[in-house]
């Protein structure tokens, strides 16, 4: 068994200790993504030389016993809609093809401020806009678990990676679910903190005020970890909120005792047709095991849950369609050969340069926002978006945490829906609302279907609440043995 | 709310969007953004009359700085990308009519 297979906090002590080093871990996740990347397809560019050269450095320093980062050693992958300096960062996109950022995003810059090794970046659904990593213009991401079915998405890339271990650890962004149901249909360990945690600086935008950067991860502390060290603030995202960043390793694993009196929820709009009856099962299962605990399960409601998908969409596209004006053929990215004036140059690249999905999204977008529409359906979402936000306050009033699957089935079949636009919207069901709301999310593996595909449990929490949210995800991991287990 | 959304709305948006789009993909999009759209006509059950729109959830308003200079990137920095530069500027074609 790979030396990957153990968590990345084993990892470190690992190092620690001197009983292996960053460049055998670096060559250890290389030589895995050679052998096994060819079926998975889970990264778009690789950084072998550099990040080899990194590993070798940060080995030298902690063996000199110099003082090295939280994460000094360890390979991680990066979702490939996040800037990193001299390492091409496409989006999946044709339009970036070729693009080469000046400058890293602020959680790159803290990846290196905590001696990560980066070795990858990884595929997506074009600019985040997918919920099965089909919409990649370069390549389809398949399931570790069954190469036949997807990853999810949009973040698949990143999920795969951590899920096949070729990587202890892995970034990616989550719009609308983006982590958290890859990380489901993949078995491990995805988050999204609450909206302003983690800084967007540098995160290609697709829908700005739902966008946040999250961890992928083995195992609930390792998850932690990867959390506290790309957290705080950073004046470069205005949207970044000013304040401490906990010791999410640490607090995670901080007195269980006191967690007893827990108080689950679970919101009735959840359980209804559409369910899988092996998700529905496990995700009882997953109750009873809370409730084995000491926890109290709270049956509650979240009125316009039936609402969410409708006002993501409009907002979402709408913001895309704002968003993704930058790309004109001017700046940077692909500018069209053929073209009669400026207009045309324009229009041409773009059509040229964007997939389906993408051209879909902005025409939603452009026509929710324009002249005689914008009332009816862009304020009108957004005010559907208060209504949604306040059965959340209610919620957690209530309850600590909320608990529901991370969607209808498990991961799906490859083509099984990416030519049905609409269909494919439905399926992100549960994990819309807590990006209208700005709540942290994360979803853990809590069962395997009859034919061998993980369950993800979601588990919502109150703005802020990410130490809460990864206490109570760390008490159910405790009490079961799903994260140990692996693809075939 | 919505008219029928047809090919002619269709091209509009795409116009208004600078897309370059094919026949089938004008085609296509009818059809598929009239299904979404037909799906959004939900939020019409709920009466928001009374309900403030919520633009962002951050509990933030007005982040301002002072107004002093900083480091932004080189030029060469910032031209690296661009498909088209002279060394100094980016180029784009002509833009007004010769008069």
């Amino acid at each position: 068994m790979s030396v990957l297979s153990t968590s990345s906090i084993e990892l470190i002590a690992r190092l620690n200790r001197g009983d292996v080093t960053s460049v055998e871990l670096t060559e250890v996740s290389l030589d895995a993504i050679t052998a096994q990347d060819a079926n998975i397809r889970a990264f778009l560019s690789t950084n072998a030389d550099a990040a080899i050269a990194q590993a070798k450095a940060i080995d030298e320093r902690r063996k000199a016993g110099q003082p090295v980062g939280k994460l000094a050693g360890l390979p991680i992958a990066i979702k490939d809609n996040m800037c990193t300096l001299g390492l091409k960062t496409t989006c999946a996109s044709r339009i970036l093809e070729n693009f080469v950022p000046p400058y890293d995003a602020g959680v790159v810059e803290k990846l290196k401020a905590a001696d990560a090794v980066i070795v990858g970046k990884t595929n997506l659904d074009e600019f985040a806009m997918g919920s099965s990593t089909e919409n990649s213009a370069f390549q389809v991401t398949r399931n570790p678990w069954n190469l036949e079915h997807t990853v999810g998405g949009s973040s698949g890339g990143s999920a795969a990676a951590v899920a096949a271990r070729m990587v202890p650890l892995s970034l990616g962004s989550d719009t609308g679910g983006s982590i958290r149901q890859p990380a489901g249909f993949c078995g491990v360990v995805g988050m999204k903190p609450t909206y302003g945690r983690v800084s967007r600086y540098g995160l290609i935008a697709y829908a700005s005020s739902l966008d946040q950067i999250g961890p992928f991860a083995t195992d609930v502390a390792s998850a932690a970890l990867l959390l506290e060290v790309i957290s705080g603030h950073d004046d470069r995202d205005s949207t970044s909120v000013d304040r401490p960043v906990p010791e999410y390793s640490q607090t995670v694993e901080s007195a269980p005792g006191r967690l007893t009196g827990l108080r689950v929820g679970i919101a009735r709009e959840h359980f209804v047709e559409g369910l899988d009856r092996e998700v529905e099962a496990a995700i009882k299962q997953s109750l009873d095991v809370y409730r084995s605990l000491g926890a109290e399960i709270v049956e509650l409601s979240l009125p316009h849950s039936k609402y969410a998908i409708a006002t993501y969409y409009l907002i979402a596209a709408s913001e895309a369609s704002s968003n993704l004006a930058r790309f004109d053929g001017v700046h940077y990215g692909h500018r069209a050969a053929k073209f009669d004036n400026l207009i045309d140059m324009y229009s041409a690249s773009r059509g040229e340069g964007f997939g389906a999905e993408v051209k879909r999204r902005i025409m939603l977008g452009t026509y929710a926002l324009s002249a005689g529409y914008y009332d009816a359906y862009y304020l009108k979402a957004l005010k559907v978006r208060r209504l949604i936000r306040r059965d959340f306050d209610a919620a957690f009033e209530r309850c600590d945490v909320l608990a529901s699957p991370i969607a209808p089935t498990p991961a799906f079949r490859l083509g099984e829906l990416v030519n049905d636009p609409l269909a494919m919207y439905l399926s992100d069901i549960y994990t819309i609302s807590a990006n209208l709301a700005g709540i942290p999310g994360l979803s853990l593996c809590c069962g395997l279907s009859s034919n061998g595909l993980p369950i993800g449990l979601q588990l919502l929490a109150a703005p802020f609440e990410e130490e809460k949210l990864l206490r109570a995800a760390r008490m159910f991991e405790r009490a079961t043995d799903w994260h140990t287990k692996r693809p075939i | 709310m919505a008219e029928l959304l047809t090919k002619e709305i269709v091209k509009k948006v795409a116009h208004l969007a600078r897309l370059k789009l094919s026949d089938t993909e004008l085609d296509l999009f009818t059809t598929q953004l009239g299904q979404v759209l037909g799906y959004v006509e939900l939020l019409n059950e709920l009466d928001t009359s009374a309900v403030e729109p919520m633009a962002h959830v951050a509990d933030i308003a007005n982040v301002f700085r002072d107004d002093e200079v900083r480091p932004s990137l080189p030029r060469v920095a910032a031209l690296s990308n661009a498909p088209k530069t002279d060394g100094k500027y980016f180029v784009v074609p002509q833009i007004l009519e010769e008069g």
